[in-house]
């Protein structure tokens, strides 16, 4: 499709209490600037149900316009659903350029949109920016785990999308409302959502997994040694508000499950604080946490590749450091 | 049942390397793997199969001659018929494309093998880590998607049901078929091939599709000139410098340490 404005639309995911996710907020940050170099307005994207609150959030973070659609339908995620609404959107008011957040759901229905529009899409962006000579956005992506980071531009179609990891960008500051709110009204009918959600499983233990949207997680690898192993951590955890997460030596030994494995065949993590407590550091890990804006590693090898990415690391045994470092935080 | 499975070879990631001079990544000798989240996706079929024996499984991958190797792999732990999509008109495909090639080469294949009821797919390739071709083939078929599956429950020609990864839960989610279904890591092992099936799938034919063989297909849609997506540049993360080891007599003091320098950085 052509575009048939200049503007820049950030798709705010909510949740089902109808607040923004993190993710969407944060790109309001990097849209402004996209939007700046662009020469169009900044757009948030709302869908959801009962979604106040998470224009309100939209609006004060930097939004020159909200566009929302509100219903029950939206409430819970489908793909058919978002895909329909996402791509009604887009072809009503014809964005440039259009970013959304890496979530699971992000990542199901965004490929299914810009199919349906035939435009490019670019998965998991670490950086954005705009080439200045054609004015088109540059998407730069992690590839081969993290190995190799690729340039990508999508310069004949419209919209350009793309993904974008939570956690990468800071949530801006927030800003006196003076956005637009263009309220759509859009409905998709119950039978043309052809998948049925029958249960609902959340782990036993009430523990939170959501390690994408976490600030501070407190990471165990294969030093760990069994699943007792793992209480020091949620000592830890529990002192600093921070999350459970491991490596996937860890699931494959049975100690933890794999709800909390963070690399490549588990979640991509960015943390404010990321604490791993004997992890080595293979490279299908660090795929999943270097863009954590502190590590700290506590390894008993001086020569773990884990020191490499670590802003602090420790040489000794985790059984030691970790409770004395629960004990300190106890303390203040 | 009649399953297709796309499975994609990938460089085994665990072995790659970095040139320390020219800042590249070093592709020549390293292994070739079928990706595992594609395995997954084999070993949901074949559970299926070990439950209803009357089900076909069809792999298809699209990729050079090399990626027949990967299709025998395939055939040796549990596939039934193997097809390789080759061409040099297909060389550089973005996600679109591929999506595209692939939905063209499903429709011509399913002329004789039947109608697919399920296509399963790996939630991602560890080479590009995009996770788009299988929703875009979904969309390009007009058929309903599952993404981050981890095992299928019930499986028949009418629908399927399967538990799901979702941001913060599981889900247990259901479709009729026709259903294209991503698979992410189960919590359990796939299947190794037998001595017997290994045999057997290197003598087996892979059966190849040509441009020239898809009735219809649009090459405008195929190749560098089909993607809407090019790579401008690629490079080498810079690695992490200025990382502080932190030292002490005992682990009370290393902890003191460290609190300190997180306080100092404003992080707790």
């Amino acid at each position: 499709m052509e575009a048939k404005t200049k503007d820049l639309w950030v798709f705010v995911e909510t949740n089902e209490d109808g607040s923004a996710k993190n993710v969407g907020i944060e790109l309001l940050a990097p849209g402004r600037d996209l939007a700046a170099k662009q020469g169009g307005a900044l757009v948030a994207l709302v869908v959801g149900s009962n979604v106040e609150a998470a224009v309100e959030e939209a609006a004060t973070h930097g939004a020159d316009k909200v566009v929302v659609v509100d219903s029950p339908e939206y409430k819970q995620f489908s793909t058919d659903a978002y895909a329909a609404v996402l791509t009604a959107m887009i072809e009503k008011y014809g964005p440039t350029s259009f970013l959304m957040g890496a979530t699971p759901n992000g990542r199901d229905v965004g490929p299914r949109v810009s199919c349906r529009l035939q435009t490019g899409l670019t998965a998991d962006c670490t950086a954005l920016d705009v080439d200045e000579e054609t004015g088109c956005v540059c998407w730069t992506r992690p590839t081969f785990g993290g190995n190799l980071m690729a340039v990508i531009m999508c310069p004949d179609h419209r919209p350009q999308m793309g993904t974008v990891r939570p956690g990468v960008f800071k949530k801006p500051a927030v800003t006196e409302n003076k956005a637009e709110i263009i309220r759509e009204e859009f409905h998709v009918d119950a039978a043309s959502i052809r998948t049925r959600i029958l249960e609902i499983i959340r782990e036993a233990e009430g523990e939170n997994v959501d390690l994408e949207g976490a600030e501070i997680i407190v990471a165990g690898g294969r030093g760990v040694g069994s699943a007792e192993g793992f209480d020091v951590l949620r000592e830890l955890c529990d002192a600093l508000g921070g999350t459970l997460a491991c490596s996937r030596a860890a699931v494959d030994a049975g100690w933890i499950g794999h709800a909390h494995q963070v690399g490549q065949t588990g979640k991509t993590v960015g943390p404010k604080l990321y604490i791993a407590c004997g992890i080595s550091g293979a490279i299908q890990h660090l795929a999943g946490m270097t863009s954590s804006d502190y590590i700290v590693a506590i390894n008993k090898d001086a020569d773990a590749p884990i020191f490499g990415v670590a802003d602090f690391g420790i040489v000794g045994n985790l059984f030691d450091i970790v409770p004395a470092l629960t004990a300190e935080i106890k303390k203040r | 049942m009649n399953i297709l499975v796309c499975i994609k070879q990938v460089p085994d990631t665990n072995e790659i390397k970095i040139d320390p001079v020219t800042n590249t990544l070093i592709r020549a000798g390293v292994p070739s793997i079928v990706n595992p989240f594609d395995g997954y996706a084999l070993e949901a079929a074949a559970r299926i199969k070990d439950n209803d024996p009357d089900t076909k499984i069809v792999v298809m991958s699209m990729g050079p001659a090399q990626a027949e190797d990967a299709l025998r792999e395939c055939l040796a732990i549990a596939a039934d018929k193997a097809y390789l999509v080759t061409d040099r008109a297909f060389g550089g495909s973005d996600t679109l494309a591929t999506s595209y090639i692939l939905k063209s080469a499903i429709e011509y294949v399913e002329s004789w093998e039947g109608k697919f009821d399920l296509i399963f797919c790996g939630k991602q390739a560890t080479d590009g880590d995009t996770a788009q071709v299988g929703p875009e083939i979904a969309e390009h078929l007009g058929y309903s998607q599952i993404t981050y599956a981890l095992e299928v429950q019930q499986a028949s020609a009418e629908g399927i049901q399967v538990l799901r990864e979702a941001d913060d839960c599981n889900q247990v989610i259901a479709s009729d078929c026709p259903c294209v279904v991503t698979f992410t890591k189960p919590s359990f092992d796939p299947r190794f091939p037998t001595i017997k099936r290994k045999m057997a799938a290197r003598k087996a034919t892979i059966n190849q599709i040509t441009a020239g063989d898809i009735p219809g297909i649009d090459l405008t849609r195929a190749g560098l000139k089909g993607s809407p997506t090019k790579v401008k540049t690629s490079f080498v993360p810079p690695r992490k410098e200025g990382g502080v080891m932190i030292q002490a007599e005992t682990p009370e003091e290393i902890a003191a340490k460290l609190f300190e320098s997180l306080n100092g950085v404003h992080v707790i």
